[in-house]
């Protein structure tokens, strides 16, 4: 006859998994402190992979994988990292994740991977990863640093989602690849922006967002 | 602060560890993107022909069903014991015309339309640059062509990537009224341009390189192939008679 034992509730529990300072972690960066909007890092993918959406989505999630992943793994061994070499480590880690994120993509995602090309590699120099490694996960536990990890990734990929929305259905009259723009728009004599699909246009938009996000969010207006 | 001894061992035992795991995923995910890269390669030659698919299977049994490969040599030879997909084009290019072995792939559409699919690669500006032209039966009338590129610059010189670029080719001659190779050439459309429109498509605009690569391409990689064809041809003369 076994005995079942239940795991004795852990009473010294400092902290629940989703306290609000957690999820304050998670939610910071999809707004307030959006990397993209407000940290102004990683804006040079958000301008090349944002011509269609279904690259900017799997990118995001991409980027959101070796965000928390990294910020988890950094966080784990923070305190046996040798601090003159811990540029070195990081980076080894961001690298590792990043080919690996690279090989999946080649193997089961090919036609993807062929649109993203070198910008999957370019994760690794992707200011978001390196700036929240040593501004967070370094100093911090594992389970703040793995959720600042995903909402850092989310808050990068919402702007890439947002952009490329716009960007398809004015530069191809398409979303997600199905025709949006009626047939009979361009019968009519509608035309694609041209400018849409060149990557100052991601940056224009990236602009626009910009404004409506300082204009709508108080915080943000006395930030300089 | 950590000791020098322990720097190091920390960076040894890091880099041992990533390389590991990355050989492990390189290893295990090899097969599958082996079969990804030769999928892609048989869905570009079947879009020379005008056949679009993105299905793997429509892919696969299209191709199989209907192209057979060859390898040919300049003086128009063909070479049985070479199997064409084992050559390496990117070796090929550069050597003199008669030293290359030129693959060479048939494709049998509807109504028993014979096509046959020349394999082009060349330079464009910031790496290579390759694709699949068709020729009808006729060994003059360009039936289709794909292009795809490496790294060309987004909207400019990646377009020869794009169908709207590659539509151009339908059509289009390689010989002259003469009888002359001329290819069908890639210019600018303000270029004054003695052949006419039967040999020339117009260039991408802002992808000058590009476009000139494609044009070099084109020539260097379709005139070995004149041999063979020549041969083809008068051997089909003789089964009329």
């Amino acid at each position: 006859m076994s005995v079942e034992t239940t795991p004795a509730p852990d009473i010294r529990k400092k902290e629940a998994l989703f306290s609000k300072k957690n999820i304050r972690t998670l939610r910071d960066p999809l707004d307030d402190n959006n990397p993209i909007t407000v940290q102004v890092l990683g804006i040079c993918s958000a301008l090349a992979v944002t011509v269609q959406v279904k690259p900017a989505i799997i990118m995001a999630l991409g980027v959101i994988f070796v965000t928390a992943f990294s910020n988890l793994i950094i966080a784990l061994i923070r305190d046996s990292i040798p601090s003159r070499i811990r540029m070195i480590v990081q980076l080894i880690v961001v690298a590792l994740l990043v080919t690996i994120v690279d090989q999946l993509l080649k193997a089961y995602m090919f036609d993807v991977s062929k649109k993203l090309s070198v910008f999957v590699g370019l994760i690794i120099t992707n200011c978001i990863v390196m700036g929240r490694l040593e501004a967070f996960a370094m100093s911090q536990k594992p389970w703040p640093a793995f959720l600042d990890g995903i909402g850092n990734g989310l808050g990068y990929g919402i702007i890439l989602v947002v952009v490329a929305v716009f960007r398809e259905i004015f530069g191809s009259g398409a979303l997600l690849g199905y025709k949006i723009v009626p047939q009979w728009a361009y019968d009519m004599g509608y035309v694609n922006n041209g400018l849409m699909v060149l990557p100052p246009a991601a940056l224009f938009l990236i602009g626009v967002y910009i404004w409506w996000q300082r204009s709508r969010n108080k915080k943000l207006v006395n930030v300089s | 602060m950590h000791s020098n001894r322990y720097t190091l061992l920390y960076a040894a035992g890091i880099s041992v560890i990533t390389a590991v795991i990355l050989a492990i995923a390189s290893e295990g995910l090899r097969p599958a993107q082996e079969a990804n890269i030769a999928l892609d390669k048989k869905s570009n030659i079947l879009r020379s022909v005008r056949m679009s698919s993105t299905d793997r299977k429509t892919i696969e049994s299209t191709y199989s069903e209907k192209v057979r490969d060859m390898v040919v040599n300049s003086s128009g030879e063909e070479l049985p014991d070479v199997d064409a997909g084992k050559v390496n084009l990117k070796n090929e290019i550069v050597k003199a015309p008669a030293e290359r072995l030129l693959p060479l792939y048939i494709y049998s559409g509807e109504s028993g339309k014979i096509y046959y699919i020349i394999p082009v690669r060349g330079v464009g500006l910031w790496g290579p640059i390759w694709g699949y032209i068709s020729l009808e039966n006729d060994f003059n009338t360009v039936y289709g062509a794909f292009f795809d590129h490496k790294g060309e610059t987004p909207g400019l010189g990646a377009e020869i990537a794009e169908s709207a670029f590659q539509k151009q080719f339908e059509g289009k001659k390689i010989m002259s009224e003469e009888g002359q190779f001329v290819c069908v050439r890639v210019v600018k459309k303000t270029d004054k341009f003695a052949l006419g429109d039967a040999h020339r498509v117009d260039g991408v605009s802002g992808g000058t390189i590009t476009s000139n690569g494609t044009d070099a391409m084109l020539k260097n990689c379709i005139e070995p192939y004149l041999a063979y064809f020549e041969k083809l041809k008068s051997n089909a003369g003789q089964t009329d008679r």
